[in-house]
This record gives structure tokens, sequence and C-alpha cells, in this order.
């Protein structure tokens, strides 16, 4: 199985209800925002509690995988993006790149969100480089080529943009709002 | 202050008597909102264990003083912890001992009637998923219909009693919960009876339960009859015990009618189950006892915490055996039913013996309301 990249991973394995809760709880404090987290649980209930536990904190649940007994739960940290301002002029709708994806145009989709936020839920045959990374991995894109970025809202994305177009990319397209709002097709590590 | 366990024996005595009851379920909404406690004075608040990890003080002033608290979760383990914190707020309050994997589990017997010549007849209520099962006892003998899986259960009742398990009994194949039918029978030495048109793809052995069927319990003294009475499932099949009971599997229930659609055939059954309760049912006595496989909702429950009714009373007041129109019976079966029972494809195959799941699993399997009913 596909190993998930994360910035922290917890060991809740063998321990009952409300335990990996809990200790979700405390580990969330010490990450950034942004950043994500795997949780190792045994117990079955986790799941449910989890997904629910995200959506009223605000984080963001992305996904689980069945590891033989073991759950490995992934979980972002929530992080307010939704409150800057975004700079990168060239941007699409979700709809505009649907359109393109539909027609077959020769373009490059690059997600650029959180490895784990990509795994469980990404646009077919799109490239995942996150944010983070995106500055030491220009060289596997080319300058010429059209450039979709997509995120979860649009924020990383414009910022990816940005990046991309200091480095001489000169084709680069912002999709707003992005992957939150996605109604295409998608793929997951799960099917 | 110290907090008490509160087992499911106790939680049932108040459901029986009617007591009050304030019960805090700490369970995810979507849980809690699909199946719950049942109590005719319970009152209810409903609030993620998870919410209230930084503190109880937000809900404080919605927990009445006046009134015993419990608090619910799924398998204790966060009931415990809100308990204490509550408990750490000055508020007295009990968990629920083994949470509501112990609540829908617990079995509580209850004496239904005496038989002719000495015998005693007895249901088993499992409160928390509104199943029923019986046993006829007679002369040292015994015999139990549609057992649930807590076999341990039945058998030191019949020890208790210094009865033989004699012969075991499903009135169809079920679908809402796994039978512990044939474990008791193999268990204690017992036949066990299984409708054979039900059965069909079983890998066990079992003895065809066929319409006429005489078994006698005890000294010749109980009379089980088999009544064929298809329409939930093809097979099923009633008792009438002691020509005073009519024990209706899940064909009619005191305020709902059985659904034809577990087996995926509601189209191929609904005549089937119009013709067992409008035509089979009336050809009995109005005075017999219907005690059916399954209770809706706690208003069912008798005085006694039974569940029981007369033929003919059902017959004047239950709305399912009251539609005179054939379409308009046919639509109230097959259209807009409730969800299907959890996973009830998997808890078929396992009474089937198709599949064994562990306990864990089968537990997991059971979980929620039964839902084998329309009204």
């Amino acid at each position: 199985m596909n190993e998930i990249k994360a910035n922290l991973i917890l060991d809740a394995k063998g321990l009952a209800c409300p335990m990996p809760i809990v200790k979700t709880k405390k580990a969330m404090t010490t990450l950034e925002a942004g950043q994500v987290l795997e949780v190792l649980a045994t117990d079955k209930g986790s799941t449910a509690d989890i997904k629910a536990w995200a959506g009223s904190t605000g984080h963001q649940y992305l996904g689980t995988l069945e590891d033989g007994d073991v759950l490995k739960h992934y979980l972002r940290k929530s992080s307010g993006e939704e409150a800057t301002e975004r700079k990168h002029p060239n941007v699409a709708t979700n709809d505009e790149l649907l359109t393109k994806l539909q027609n077959n145009d020769s373009i490059v989709v690059v997600d650029v969100r959180e490895a784990a936020e990509y795994a469980f839920d990404h646009i077919p045959n799109s490239q995942s480089i996150p944010m983070g990374e995106l500055e030491s991995r220009l060289n596997e894109l080319n300058k010429e080529d059209e450039i979709y970025v997509v995120c979860r809202t649009g924020n990383r994305s414009d910022f990816a943009a940005q990046k991309l177009a200091e480095n001489g990319f000169t084709n680069v397209i912002n999709v707003l709002p992005g992957m939150s709002q996605w109604t295409g097709e998608t793929k997951s590590i799960n099917n | 202050m110290t907090v008490k366990a509160m087992t499911s024996k106790e939680v049932t005595t108040k459901v029986f008597n009617k007591e009050k009851l304030f019960v805090l379920d700490v369970r995810n909404e979507g849980d809690f909102q699909d199946w719950k406690i049942e109590g005719e004075n319970f009152s209810y608040l409903n609030i993620p264990y998870f919410d209230l990890l930084d503190g109880v003080e937000e809900i404080m002033n919605e927990l009445p003083s006046d009134q015993e608290i419990l608090v619910v979760c799924a398998k204790e383990g966060s009931s415990i912890m809100i308990a204490e914190m509550l408990s750490d707020e000055g508020l007295e309050v009990s968990y629920l001992q083994g949470g509501m994997k112990a609540w829908s589990e617990h079995l509580e017997p209850v004496k239904v009637g005496d038989l002719e010549n000495g015998g005693e007849l007895y249901q088993f209520v499992r409160i928390g998923k509104g199943c029923l099962s019986y046993m006829v006892v007679s002369n040292g003998e015994a015999a139990i219909v549609d057992a649930t899986r807590m076999t341990d259960v039945y058998i030191q009742f019949a020890e208790g009693l210094g009865a033989k398990i004699t012969h075991v009994f499903d009135t169809h194949l079920h679908a809402d919960h796994i039978s512990g039918g044939r474990t008791i029978a193999q268990n204690t030495g017992a036949t066990y009876w299984l409708p054979p048109k039900d059965a069909t793809e079983v890998i066990f052995e079992y003895q065809p339960l066929e319409n006429g069927n005489d078994v006698t319990i005890g000294h010749t003294t109980i009379n089980i009859h088999a009544l064929y009475s298809p329409g939930h499932t093809i097979g099923s099949t009633s008792f009438v015990v002691d020509e005073k009971y009519l024990l209706s599997g899940d064909i009619l229930f005191i305020d709902s009618i059985g659904r034809p659609d577990l087996a995926g055939m509601a189209e191929d059954w609904v005549k089937d189950l119009r013709e067992s309760l409008y035509e089979r049912y009336r050809k009995l006595s109005e005075e017999l006892i219907v005690l059916p496989a399954h209770f809706m909702i706690i208003d069912e429950l008798n005085e006694d915490g039974s569940v029981s009714e007369k033929l003919g009373t059902l017959y004047a007041q239950n709305h399912g055996l009251n539609i005179d129109d054939e379409n308009e019976f046919r639509k109230l079966v097959t259209e807009n039913l409730p969800p299907q029972p959890n996973a009830y494809q998997e808890i078929r195959q396992t009474n089937m013996g198709i599949i064994s799941p562990d306990d864990e699993k089968q537990r997991e399997m059971e979980i929620g309301p039964n839902r084998c009913a329309v009204r």
C-alpha cells in the first residue's frame, strides 16, 4: 500500500474510545495550520468519531486507510486560508477547467495540496506537487505548458501560481475555487 | 462524588415502571438519531463526547437537578469520562455499564402466563432492539422460539427452572438479528426446527418445520402446532401453543405488520402476506393471545413489560389488518418502507451458516433498531 506523507503520526492503537479522540485533539495543537496528522487506531468507532470531531472543530478530515486491523486516519489542521487576498491575475473557474479536461486539451493540472489531501480525492491525471515542495520540484514541469494549479479553495494555488510565474512559467492559471467544490470525476487511493 | 454504573437491567426496570430518567447520550448525532434508549418518561440530551473534551460547563444548565442522569455512549468508555467530569462539577450521575452494546444485548425474561397442566410461557424482551423470543416450559422440558445469539441467557434460565431444552424453533430465517437457535441446539442436544422454504440455502442439518407439525413439550401436555403463514419470508411459520397463544413471528405485530421485502421479494410475497393476515389468521380463535417476534415502539409494552394482545383486539385496532383495498395494502407494504435493518444481508447469511463472523463482528452487525415491520 502506498505511504501517505504526514507531518505527525499519532499511535492510538489498542486504545478504546474516548482515548483516540482525546489524543488526536492534543496532537493537533502541536501542529501548524495546514499540516497533516496521521492517526493509527484499532477502535472501529474511531472513523465515525474522528470524522464528526473534525467537522465540529473545523479541521479537515481527509480519509481513512485500512491496513489489516489498523485504521489510518488523515486529518489536516484548519488553516483559515479563506481570508487571504489572491494576487495571481490569470484565473479559471472549476467549470472552465472541467471543459478543458473533457475536450482533452493538452494541459497540465498541478495539485499543490498536501499529499494526503491528494491521496483521497484528486482529479485523474493531475500531478501532485505539495506547496512546500514546489520550489525544489520545478524541474518536473515545462515552462511552456498550459498549467492549471488547483488546491482546496484557491489560496495555496494562488501562491503556487505566483511562484511559478516568478520562475519563468508563462502560462499558469489558478483554478477557483478548487477541489472543495469540484464536481468532475475524482480518484482516491481507496478505489 | 463517585460515578455509579447502571446496568441494562436497572434501566429496563425503569422502562417497565415508566420511571423518569434523563439520558445524556454522548454518541455521534447520527447514531443517536438512528437508535437510542427508549422510555416513556425518559428525556434526552445528545451531545457528542468530543465536543465536551474542554469541559462540561456549557451543558450544565441543560441538565436537570431533580432527576436521575444517565450518561450513555457506545461502549462505556466515553460515558465514564463525561460522567466523571459532571461529577467533578458536583452532579450525581451514572453511566450505562457496557454502553449501547450491552443495551442491545440485554434480555429481560417476563412470564406471559401459565399453561394448562402446569406449564409456563416466558417472553424474553430484548428491550434495546425490540426482539422478542419465547420459552415454553412443561414438566421438566423446555422449547425455545426465535432465540437471539445471547444463548447463555436461555440455557441458564432453563437450568434455573430445572428444565431440559429439547426443541428450538425459528419462525423464519431472520434478517434483523443473528439467531441463537443452532448454537443452543448444538449445546443442549435439542432438535433445531426451521421452515424448509426459508432454509434452501442453509448449510447445516435441521428438522424441517412444516404446516401441521405438532411438537410435544413435557408429558403430552403442551402442543405446539405449526401454522404456515408466509409473507415476511416465504417460509414464515406461526405457532399455536396450548390452544391459547399465537406466536406470530414477524407476520403480525401489536401495532404493525411484517414487511415482505427483506429477502428481496416484496412484490412476490405481498399476496402471501395478505393471505396469511386476512385469511389464515382470520380462521383462528379471536381469543388467542398474539405473541410477536418484535415490538417497534415502547408504547407496545404492557404494564408488566410483556408484549402481547388478543387476536380479536388486533383485528379491531391494528391498521395493517384493516385495509380492505388490496392495492392500498400492496402500497403500504412495498412503498415508503422504513430503512432496512443494519447489515441485514450479512445477518441472513450468518443465519444460513454461510458466513461465521466472530462475536465482535456479530455485535456490530446487529447494532441499531430492528425495522422488521410496516405501520
